[in-house]
C-alpha cells in the first residue's frame, strides 16, 4: 500500500523535471532500485499506471535498476555485499559498518520528447 | 532527449522530516517514533512509560491509525494530551501529517513527544518523521524470527523493546537467538525487555529514555 504515495512523489519529481526542459511526453523513467529498499516493482507499475493516467508521463516505459546491498567497515575500509542481512565486516570482524548502497530508491533521469 | 534527475523519491518527505526536527529542537521536544506490528504492544507501552514518567517529564502523544480514535482516547483517559492522525487508509505517517499535528500542540510545555506509527513492521520504517529516536517492538508472541523477514525495520531502530515477555515460558520463542541476529543487522541498537502487562523492565526503558530526553 504504500507505494502508492512513493508512486505519487516520484511521479512528481517526474514531471517537475520534464515541464522545465519543456517535455510534451516521458517516453522512459530510469529508476534505481536498492535490495533493502521495501518497494516493490510490481506495485510501483501498477499505481503508475493509475496515478500516471492523464499526464505526460502517460504510458512511459519505467526501467528498473537494482543495486545490491553494499556496506563498508568504518575499522578497516573494505567494501562488501551484504548476505542475510548479516552486517560483521567479513575481514577484520568489526560490527561497525555503514550501508553504502541497497537503500535507494531514485529516479535517475527520464528520456522526454 | 535523456535529461539526468538524480533525485531520491524520499527526499520530499526527508526535507519536511529536517523542518520537524528543527521546530522540535528550538522548543526543545524529544520525539520517539514507536513502531511495530499491529498488537505487539504500543499503545500499552506508551501507558506505561506515561505512567512511569509521570510527574518527571511532561509528555504529549501523537497517535497514528489508519482510522478512528481508539487509542488516544486511551491515552487521553490517562490524562496525557493525545492528537489523533488517521492516514485513511495509508500503512504509515509522513513527515507531513506529524508537521500538521506538531502545529496542533503547545511545544512550549511538552519534554517529550511519543509518536505511535501505524501498526506495520514494513513501511514505517522507510520515512523518517524528524523523530530523535526510533523506537520498535516486537512481541513474543510475534516470534523470533522477524528480524530477516523485516530487516529494514530492525536496522533503522536505535531501541528495540521485546514486549510480553510474561509469554516466554509458553512459548519456543529464543530471546538469545533473536539478540544474536539483530546485534549483526543493527550493532548501536539498544535491546529492552519487558511485560506491559506485568511492568517487569518498564524501569529500566524508562530510566533510560528519561536520561536520552534531559540528556
Amino acid at each position: 500500500m504504500h507505494e502508492l504515495s512513493v508512486v505519487e512523489s516520484m511521479i512528481a519529481i517526474v514531471l517537475k523535471h520534464a515541464q522545465a526542459n519543456g517535455a510534451r511526453k516521458v517516453k522512459k523513467i530510469n529508476l534505481v532500485l536498492g535490495e533493502m529498499s521495501t518497494i516493490m516493482e510490481e506495485p510501483v507499475r501498477f499505481y503508475f499506471e493509475i496515478i500516471g493516467k492523464d499526464t505526460i508521463a502517460e504510458g512511459a516505459e519505467l526501467a528498473f535498476e537494482r543495486k545490491p546491498l553494499i556496506a563498508m567497515c568504518s575499522s578497516c575500509g573494505c567494501e562488501f555485499g551484504v548476505s542475510n542481512y548479516d552486517f560483521t565486516c567479513p575481514k577484520c570482524g568489526a560490527l561497525d559498518t555503514e550501508i553504502i548502497s541497497g537503500r535507494e530508491f531514485r529516479v535517475d533521469s527520464i528520456e522526454i520528447e | 532527449m535523456e535529461i539526468e534527475v538524480l533525485e531520491g523519491v524520499f527526499d520530499a518527505n526527508e526535507i519536511i522530516a529536517r523542518e520537524n526536527r528543527r521546530i522540535l529542537d528550538s522548543k526543545n521536544v524529544f520525539m520517539v517514533n514507536l513502531m511495530s506490528g499491529p498488537g505487539a504492544g504500543k499503545t500499552s507501552l506508551v501507558l506505561r512509560t506515561l505512567e512511569a514518567l509521570s510527574g518527571k517529564l511532561r509528555c504529549a502523544v501523537i497517535e497514528g491509525d489508519v482510522t478512528g480514535k481508539v487509542d488516544s482516547e486511551r491515552i487521553a483517559d490517562a490524562g496525557v494530551i493525545a492528537i489523533q492522525i488517521n492516514t485513511g487508509g495509508s500503512c504509515h505517517l509522513e513527515a507531513k501529517q506529524v508537521n500538521t499535528a506538531l502545529g496542533r500542540l503547545d511545544l512550549e510545555s511538552i519534554d517529550l513527544l511519543i509518536v505511535e506509527n501505524v501498526g506495520n513492521l514494513v513501511c514505517p520504517a522507510e520515512f523518517r518523521i524528524g523523530e530523535d529516536l526510533k523506537a520498535m517492538i516486537l512481541s513474543v508472541a510475534e516470534g523470533d524470527d522477524k528480524p530477516l523477514k523485516y530487516p529494514l525495520m530492525f536496522s533503522e531502530s536505535d531501541v528495540l523493546i521485546i514486549n510480553k515477555v510474561d509469554l516466554l515460558p509458553f512459548t519456543d520463542f529464543d530471546i538469545g537467538r533473536l539478540k544474536e541476529t539483530v546485534k549483526k543487522m543493527n550493532p548501536r541498537i539498544e535491546i529492552f525487555e519487558v511485560s506491559c502487562k506485568t511492568g517487569d523492565g518498564i524501569g529500566e526503558w524508562s530510566s533510560w529514555l528519561k536520561k536520552k530526553v534531559s540528556g
